[in-house]
């Protein structure tokens, strides 16, 4: 077995060699301009790129003329986002959304406050999901869009986005949903879905990097947005810049193989997941597995293990590549701020890792991780000034701290 | 981010891990840092006249953290209290050259080798007293 071992499927994924194949020749042998219109080299390249926006429609329900290519989710997210409250500036200026969304989304809204919008951030429950009922209690007059991530990226938890879409639908609110995550791993129906705008990355779903799309809904409503890019007009005006063929070519076949295999991939993902918490629970106290356990993206485990401190822990897990639900590693020091809306304490926040498991993860690979991390967490504690004190019987949320670090 | 090899090393081999007795007189305890910060350290020193005859810790924190705890029980252990007081945290940022976002972890184990020293302090005076 190779080390280190890959688990974190939900930063990135390895493109998958069948749509690198799929792309290669795009590199070199059909490289044309695809607004070319005077050449076969650009109708060739055209050709390919109609072909991807029909893979990407048939895996979400959607036509291919609702697809707009993008360099990925971050984009997709400004341009539904911002290109909706721009276009709708004359309805209201009020936005709906969740403290557990993404930093492109959460920081696209305060752009917008910052330009005069009001937002409302929705609290979700402690499994870091967010009700209709939620929703409907939020809505204005004035309210444009609700923009909610469909499966959370760090703790894996699935939002109700069917149920949140018809009740947008039935108060002409417009609905952006951040679907990175989700999109290629559970079932997407953008019709029954009641989506208006949606974003996709390709290399979350074992596509290339660079390239995304954003879902545009074309009827019921025809949803309207102002480019946030000026250009030469490309992707119907929305999205100017020469299209990246080989990433679409690359975005459009991840679609076609994720949209093949989805149950199989899922079936995978569920059991390498509880293969996996099912072992590190057996053999350690005080651990916990964050999220929604019957809302739950396959391949995503969130795990705390208490009176460890994450950082020194993925240190400890020196085999596997994994990462921190605190952003310890970065400047902030700054626990997840995905983990604090979910009421997850911040001694707590500071002692999870989210493990990711994929199409390529084995059942050997999840055994050495499990096993690595018992270690790793039962050395660490052996270190720990707060598990001694907790088997001694102390409360520690009685204690003094000294600290103003 | 990329460790020194010195904090890889104390973290692989942490020295003096452990608790000494907190309710001898000649043992002295620090507690510092808080667990919503990340970071608590527990460093303790046996006193034998006015010199620390030994020194454990236990830390909850980074790497970083553990190994600032692990080098500041070596380098006390046989040094007389006052020589052990005019260890600063810088001395151990140079140590284990520790990058600015790990200061914090210098400056805690700096404050528990004096709060251990206070404890200490404290309670041979109240010995005396009675």
């Amino acid at each position: 077995m190779d080390l280190p071992i890959y688990l974190d499927y939900q930063a990135t994924t390895p493109v998958d060699p069948r749509v690198l194949e799929a792309m290669l020749p795009y590199f070199t042998e059909v490289f044309g301009n695809a607004a070319s219109r005077s050449h076969p080299f650009g109708w060739d390249a055209e050709g390919a790129v109609e072909k991807a926006r029909k893979q990407i429609g048939s895996l979400i329900g959607a036509s291919p003329k609702e697809i707009i290519f993008t360099s990925g989710s971050t984009e997709g997210i400004n341009l539904g986002i911002k290109g909706a409250i721009e276009m709708h500036a004359a309805k209201g200026n009020h936005i709906i959304t969740t403290l557990v969304e993404h930093k492109a989304v959460l920081d696209t809204c305060k752009h917008l406050e910052k330009q005069g919008c009001e937002v409302t951030y929705l609290v979700p429950d402690t499994t870091g999901r967010v009700s209709a009922e939620q929703v409907a209690g939020a809505m204005r007059e004035d309210t444009v869009l609700v923009a909610m991530i469909w499966a959370n990226n760090e703790i894996g938890t699935i939002n109700p986005i069917r149920e949140i879409g018809a009740l947008c639908h039935e108060r002409g609110v417009l609905f952006f949903v951040d679907g990175t995550q989700a999109a290629g791993k559970i079932p997407v129906d953008v019709s029954a879905d009641n989506i208006d705008l949606m974003c996709i990355s390709g290399h979350k779903i074992y596509g290339p990097k660079g390239v995304g799309c954003l879902y545009v809904r074309r009827r019921n409503p025809r949803v309207r947005i102002v480019a946030q890019m000026d250009g030469g007009g490309h992707e119907r005006g929305m999205r100017s810049g020469t299209i990246n063929v080989p990433g679409v070519v690359g975005l459009g076949s991840a679609c076609a193989v994720a949209e093949q295999d989805l149950e199989k991939d899922a079936a995978h993902s569920i059991a390498l997941r509880e293969r996996f918490e099912a072992k590190v629970l057996e053999a350690l106290d005080y651990t916990t597995v964050n999220g929604n356990h019957e809302h739950r993206l396959p391949g995503c485990s969130n795990v705390s293990f208490c009176y460890v401190e994450g950082e020194s822990l993925i240190m400890g897990v020196k085999d596997l590549a994994v990462s921190s639900g605190s952003a310890c590693t970065s400047a902030s020091l700054e626990p997840s701020h995905v983990l604090r809306a979910c009421g997850v304490g911040d001694e707590l926040a500071h002692s999870s890792i989210r493990f990711g498991f994929g199409r390529m993860t084995t059942e050997e690979q999840v055994d050495f991780a499990a096993d690595q991390t018992i270690g790793a967490v039962k050395r660490l504690r052996e270190l720990s000034p707060l598990y001694e004190m907790v088997l001694e019987g102390i409360d520690l949320s009685k204690i003094q701290w000294q600290s103003d670090h | 981010m990329a460790y020194s090899d010195k904090v890889v090393d104390h973290y692989n081999n942490p020295r003096n891990v452990g608790s000494l007795d907190k309710n001898s007189q000649t043992v002295g305890t620090g507690v510092v840092g808080a667990p919503e910060c990340g970071d608590v350290m527990k460093l303790q020193i046996e006193v034998e006249g006015d010199t620390i005859v030994d020194a454990k810790f236990k830390t909850f924190g980074c790497g970083s953290a553990i190994a600032s705890s692990s080098l500041a029980t070596e380098w006390i252990k046989g040094k007389k209290i006052d020589e052990a007081l005019q260890i600063t945290n810088s001395d151990i940022v140079e140590e284990l050259s520790l990058p600015p976002v790990k200061i914090h972890c210098s400056v805690l184990a700096e404050d528990a080798i004096k709060s251990a020293i206070a404890d200490y302090k404290q309670k041979s005076s109240e010995g005396e007293a009675q």
